[in-house]
């Protein structure tokens, strides 16, 4: 039994260090990856950062725009949250090699044995609820069709990302009931009753005719299972769009405190252009080479990285956009997973040729096209609807600067506004003597 | 009563310096339909002796077409020119017609030195309503159905929803809210420059899928507070056939028709 013992907590230690071993290096190449973005300073005093993050992040405000959909997402929310307290214990027991260490612990203590209970059984009900939930949202991707997830953009893998974190999440459960229902059948048998955990009592009453052997080799599966998928979930989390559940908290803590109207300024082409027209204006050494707005994901801001990162391809969105409603290419989310999966793109190339390594594609042209800019109205529904603060918008107007800029790519008509609004300061062709004849019908 | 419009150049020559300019804008410069929302509203700025003035033709778009569009350049010539005229007349305070005007000037323009005071002519009716200086009574929309399309550029990307509606809400009418309104508002179609193209490869005109979430209602008016979202829901009016039974109208044109201005 002893050798048993030591070989599981040695097979903990070297199943949870490997884990954590490989999901650093990956979290690392995800910061490194929002690194090559540009500085962007973002101007917001550290309560509004807070004020940001608790309300939007933590507190789920904007998920609420969608209320049925919120309270779903809320249970596993609270659930997953939750958890984390009976995962302890399991760290605890697996690196000691003890059985539910903190129930015996608190065992005689009555206000502790009380609050232990109290916990447990919220989170098997929460749990219990969760089971439910995640077959409501298979059913809602895959019976139920909600519009939002039958997109273009979510075929092959984010479809497959989508239906194999839920069905982790059904699997993950399954192994915690079978872990605490054993458990409670083994302690049924022994002491004539449960732990005092409803849920799984009831289940290990249904068990306890089993023998005691085949009930305590069901509760290692139960409980190594567990922490499998718990580990599982961990490493897989860096690969798929449930990185939402971390990146959320910074992307909120780092929302642009300006009112959403406001298009940032490009210093380098004001100097510019106040060169021009004041031939003494000196432009500022500072200023470097003058870029015009955005071809590839180095040219974005990191901010616009970790809102790539961040999003978790709800299509909110998208489903508010109304170039999108009205049948047209442009999809905010998609620009969201272009931008993310051209990063990635970058950093698989760089791996394996390295890190000087450039591939002859880019963001715009490659992944994401002038159709799909040119039908933003700028509108901000999609930066107003996102749950985590993201601002496809941001991306899509660099992106446009440098297809007007850089590529000259611009519509017949555009070019005709550009010219009337050099040459008479009006978007039409009309002479700005013009600009008070309205006053001839005044009176 | 015998309406004026001063011109700032013209103020400035006799020693005089206005409170206030009312910035016009392309649109209500030089669009027919734009034209009678800057008449009606310079009728009530002249009904309340304000002392206004306007650049004329010393006024250049804000550049808000073009920095949307992308084009950073024509943006900064037209923001640049703009900002020195108005720093040469040491304007401080600014209204405007226009949501896009209006957000550029106030958001954009602090970057390159153009700081003022910029009021877009929702808020001013509200705030000359709230003083008691611009009694309305409801006149020809006294218990109208009139319902609200909220500008995204003053809606959104501002956060003006409840000046318009309080301005309504000041004719008597009976103010109907459409399902998505406010931060659900959908837009009709003409910013980011695209009300100056066709509209790329689709299935229907945004212009046409917003008029029908706003007739839905059945209202008398749809109420506007920007010139191109007149024009876009005017035209989807039109196309739905319904231009003799649903009108389409700024909020200055209504404060200034319910006054017999």
């Amino acid at each position: 039994m002893l050798f048993l013992k030591i070989f599981q907590i040695l097979l903990f230690i070297g199943l949870v260090g490997g884990t954590f071993y490989f999901a650093f290096k990956k979290f690392k190449e995800i910061y490194d990856n929002i690194m090559m973005g540009q500085a962007e300073k973002i101007n917001s005093t550290l309560g509004f950062r807070i004020k940001s993050m608790l309300l939007i992040a933590f507190g789920q405000k904007k998920m609420f725009k969608l209320t049925f959909a919120a309270l779903l997402h809320l249970v596993i929310y609270v659930s997953f949250c939750i958890t984390q307290i009976e995962l302890l214990e399991i760290f605890i027991d697996g690196l000691t090699g003890s059985h539910r260490i903190i129930y015996h612990a608190v065992e005689n203590i009555p206000f502790l044995h009380t609050l232990y209970l109290v916990v447990i059984n919220f989170i098997e009900i929460l749990s219990l609820l969760t089971f439910f939930v995640t077959i409501i949202f298979i059913l809602r991707r895959t019976t139920f069709k909600v519009e939002r997830f039958q997109k273009p953009e979510l075929k092959g893998w984010p479809w497959k990302d989508a239906l194999l974190i839920l069905a982790f999440e059904l699997t993950l459960i399954t192994f915690i009931f079978l872990m605490n229902g054993a458990d409670s059948a083994l302690h049924i048998k022994e002491h004539g009753e449960g732990y005092g955990f409803f849920l799984s009592s009831a289940i290990g009453g249904m068990l306890q005719s089993l023998p005691s052997g085949l009930l305590q080799a069901l509760e290692r599966i139960g409980w190594w299972g567990h922490l499998c998928m718990v580990m599982g979930f961990i490493l897989y989390l860096p690969y798929s769009k449930h990185l939402h559940i971390l990146l959320a908290f910074p992307n909120t803590f780092f929302t642009r405190p300006e009112p959403k109207g406001e298009i940032h300024n490009m210093p380098a082409i004001q100097h510019e252009v106040q060169s021009m027209i004041d031939p003494s204006f000196v432009v500022p050494a500072s200023d470097g080479e003058v870029k015009f707005g955005a071809k590839d994901v180095y040219d974005l801001s990191w901010k616009n990285l970790l809102d790539a990162y961040t999003c978790t391809e709800c299509g909110r969105c998208t489903a508010a956009c109304p170039a999108n409603q009205t049948g047209k290419k442009l999809s905010p989310r998609k620009i969201m997973m272009d931008t993310r999966d051209r990063m990635e793109e970058i950093a698989a190339c760089k791996k394996e040729h390295g890190p000087e390594f450039v591939d002859n594609k880019s963001l715009l042209g490659d992944y994401i096209t002038g159709e799909e800019l040119r039908a933003c109205t700028t509108c901000n529904a999609c930066v107003e609807e996102c749950p985590v603060n993201i601002s496809p918008l941001s991306i899509i107007i660099e992106l446009r600067r440098n297809l007007i800029m850089e590529a000259s790519d611009s519509p017949a008509e555009w070019n005709n506004i550009f010219a009337n609004l050099e040459n008479n300061q009006a978007p039409w062709q009309f002479s700005p003597n013009d600009r008070l004849n309205w006053t001839e019908e005044l009176n | 009563m015998q309406y004026k419009v001063p011109v700032v150049s013209e103020l400035v020559a006799e020693g005089k310096t206005p409170d206030v300019i009312f910035w016009i804008g392309c649109a209500g410069s030089f669009d027919q339909r734009a034209q009678r929302v800057t008449i009606a509203f310079t009728k009530i700025l002249n009904q309340l002796n304000i002392n206004f003035a306007v650049l004329g033709t010393e006024e250049a778009c804000t550049g808000d077409p073009a920095r949307r569009a992308g084009n950073e350049f024509v943006f900064q010539m037209l923001a640049q020119q703009n900002i020195a005229t108005l720093n040469g007349y040491g304007i401080k305070k600014i209204i405007t017609t226009c949501p896009h005007c209006f957000n550029t000037i106030k958001n954009e323009y602090p970057a390159l030195g153009g700081l003022y005071e910029v009021v877009h002519h929702s808020t001013y009716l509200q705030q000359l309503i709230n003083d008691g200086q611009l009694k309305v009574e409801g006149g020809t929309f006294k218990g109208k159905r009139i319902t609200y399309h909220d500008s995204c550029y003053l809606g959104r990307a501002n956060e003006i929803y409840e000046a318009p509606r309080a301005v309504i809400e000041a004719l008597d009418a009976d103010l109907v809210e459409i399902n998505k309104s406010k931060k659900n508002g959908l837009c009709c179609g003409a910013g980011g420059a695209q009300m100056f193209k066709e509209d790329e490869p689709g299935n229907k005109r945004i212009n046409v899928e917003r008029t029908e979430q706003l007739t839905e209602v059945y209202p008398d008016v749809i109420a506007v507070a920007c010139p191109f979202c007149n024009t876009m829901i005017t035209d989807g009016v039109k196309g739905e056939n319904k231009q003799d039974d649903i009108k389409v109208l700024d909020i200055a044109e209504m404060v200034a028709q319910a006054n017999n201005y």
